[in-house]
């Protein structure tokens, strides 16, 4: 696909871009003006497409969520309910934004800014289409990490700033769980940058397309931990235990109401928005489609596979039962972890053994997927069953924390503790 | 930095670091001395970023903003004589002389050595060059900083452990 086509050609929208700025140099303006005005109207446009995107996913997730739990789920606002996204916003902008008085007034607003910007700013790596990348650093994957973990401490400064105690305990747990699984995201990562040999954005997707195949079919084991690390990361459910409405009413944005809890609200979907986009990147070819980029747009293929992935959020969401603190920290350090470092080191040995060898890339990569999702499984399996999982047990078993604690303990139901 | 662009970023990055790094030791309040000192280490991110090191400059953000932050967080929240506040401490005096001296002496040694610019382009990926040159040249000093966190860790976890606990944490 030729870079500087007409300006209608929208298989790619640089195209336009690309006259836009050769217009503005015609007209004599200086050299930096074509790069602001570029800047701005890639900015504005994502923002537009994020918008609008979680505005329409509002709904298809409470739709979607509704049909999963055999109830209907929005259906009065509007055809079928396609305008309660918009009832929504328009709710939360007109919603009294309360400040408690015992807060810390400064965090208390600057929290739900800090917690919005890192969410945007992650997008200028994500490549949508072939030269639809903001900015295409020579570190965009490390970026997408780093700009993540500044989210941690927005999210602590509202819950600290609330000064409600189920603000604080879902701020340290939102603190602990990215400590957690931080680690796991970026060996996760670390698996497929060692196998494409680069950490821009855009050479994982022509890797892909190079080699003909999506990076998942090779590191099953790395995607799997990635998305269950990226699900912790954004804070959702089965994983969304700082602010488990349960145990902590709502975590750390308990305090906040009205548009403040919008932005929280806001930055959850784009953070997840851009996990999907990211996956879609590194593990499933981003914009390439086994050549039917060709004829249709290459951000329309992008974006039907983010949101192919999105739904496997909305998915878990709305059939998995929420973890407890402990289980999720041990899962992050007893497991996944462990899982990764074997994963790291077989994808180096292969690599290696590619590189070395010189060999073909069609010969060696079916023999590497093939290795590699055997030990996927294998491993998964051996390791759950060494840490006394994964065997199911006729005998039935006490809960643990009643095992702990012994409090609970009914007559004739055995011995507390056995 | 010659082009309007970068300077007016180096300027305004450099009002953003030390301005918030005074605002560190100025402020009242604890944890508005932490999210000050994030933003002065935003603020280094952004300064490495000018001067093209950009693995330095996302390392930076992913390190000082993410993890150190969170370690001074934890820090403050389980001391629990100082509490939310910055109180008075008769150290404050030594403090401003010895930070007055530091400052003097690494301004002297800016301004007194010759910076030579070098004619050789900048590297195009910087992330690559770090890893060969760690991986290559300097593997003895990275295998020692390695080997050093382990010992480290290792230490941290013996410290913590209490004698009597072994085995009463599994189920």
């Amino acid at each position: 696909m030729p870079i500087l086509a007409k300006w209608y050609d929208f298989r790619d929208l640089g195209n336009a871009i690309g006259a836009l700025q050769d217009q503005i140099l015609d007209w004599g303006a200086p050299d930096w003006v074509p790069y602001v005005v570029s800047g701005i109207i890639g900015v504005v446009g994502i923002l537009l497409w994020l918008l609008v995107s979680q505005i329409i996913f509002i709904w298809i997730e409470r739709r979607v969520i509704g049909l999963m739990h055999n109830r209907i789920g929005p259906n009065r606002v509007g055809p079928m309910g396609l305008l309660q996204g918009v009832a929504d916003a328009i709710k939360l902008l007109l919603k009294e934004a309360i400040t408690p008085r015992a807060t810390d007034t400064i965090l208390f607003w600057a929290a739900p800014i800090a917690i919005f910007i890192p969410a945007m700013v992650v997008f200028a790596v994500i490549p949508f289409g072939e030269g639809m990348v903001l900015s295409d650093l020579d570190v965009g994957v490390l970026f997408f990490v780093a700009i993540g973990s500044i989210n941690t401490i927005a999210v602590f400064a509202a819950g600290w700033s609330s000064n409600n105690k189920f603000a604080l305990i879902g701020a340290m747990r939102q603190i602990a769980m990215l400590i957690s699984y931080e680690l796991v995201q970026v060996f996760a990562i670390l698996g497929v940058v060692i196998m494409v040999g680069s950490m821009r954005m855009v050479d994982f997707v022509e890797w892909q397309s190079g080699n003909d195949v999506w990076m998942f079919a090779i590191q099953p084991l790395a995607l799997v931990a990635f998305i269950i690390a990226g699900l912790v990361e954004v804070n959702r459910s089965p994983a969304d235990i700082s602010e488990a409405e349960s145990e902590l009413i709502a975590g750390f944005h308990t305090e906040y109401s009205g548009i403040k809890f919008g932005f929280f609200y806001a930055a959850e979907y784009f953070a997840t928005f851009a996990l999907c986009g990211v996956i879609v990147t590194l593990f499933m070819g981003g914009w390439t489609l086994w050549g039917l980029e060709e004829w249709v747009p290459g951000f329309l293929i992008f974006l039907t596979k983010l949101y192919a992935v999105f739904f496997i959020f909305i998915w878990a969401r709305g059939t998995l039962p929420r973890l407890r603190i402990d289980q999720l920290m041990a899962f992050s350090w007893k497991f996944l972890l462990e899982l990764m470092f074997v994963n790291i080191l077989v994808v180096g040995l292969e690599t290696l053994i590619w590189r070395e060898g010189g060999y073909d890339a069609a010969t060696v990569l079916p023999i590497f997927a093939a290795i590699n999702w055997v030990l996927a499984i294998g491993l998964a399996i051996f390791w759950a069953r060494m840490l006394g999982h994964g065997t199911a047990s006729s005998a039935g078993k006490r809960a643990t924390l009643t095992q702990e604690l012994g409090a609970i303990y009914y007559e004739g139901a055995g011995t507390p503790g056995a | 930095m010659e082009d309007t662009g970068t300077v007016v970023a180096f300027w305004a990055l450099a009002i953003i670091t030390i301005g918030s790094a005074f605002m560190v030791a100025a402020v009242r309040n604890l944890i508005h001395a932490v999210v000050f000192l994030v933003l002065s280490f935003l603020g280094v991110a952004g300064l490495y970023i000018t001067l093209s090191a950009d693995f330095v400059g996302v390392v930076q953000i992913l390190i000082y903003s993410g993890a150190i932050a969170i370690l001074v967080i934890f820090a403050i929240v389980l001391t629990p004589q100082a509490g939310r506040d910055n109180a008075e401490t008769s150290m404050r005096l030594p403090a401003v002389v010895l930070s007055g001296l530091v400052a003097t002496m690494l301004g002297y040694a800016s301004i007194d050595t010759n910076w030579s610019i070098s004619d050789r382009p900048g590297f195009e990926e910087t992330a690559s060059a770090i890893g060969v040159a760690l991986l290559d040249k300097y593997i003895l000093p990275f295998e020692i900083a390695a080997a050093l966190m382990l010992v480290a860790m290792l230490g941290a976890i013996i410290i913590v452990r209490d004698e009597g606990t072994e085995g009463a944490a599994e189920d």
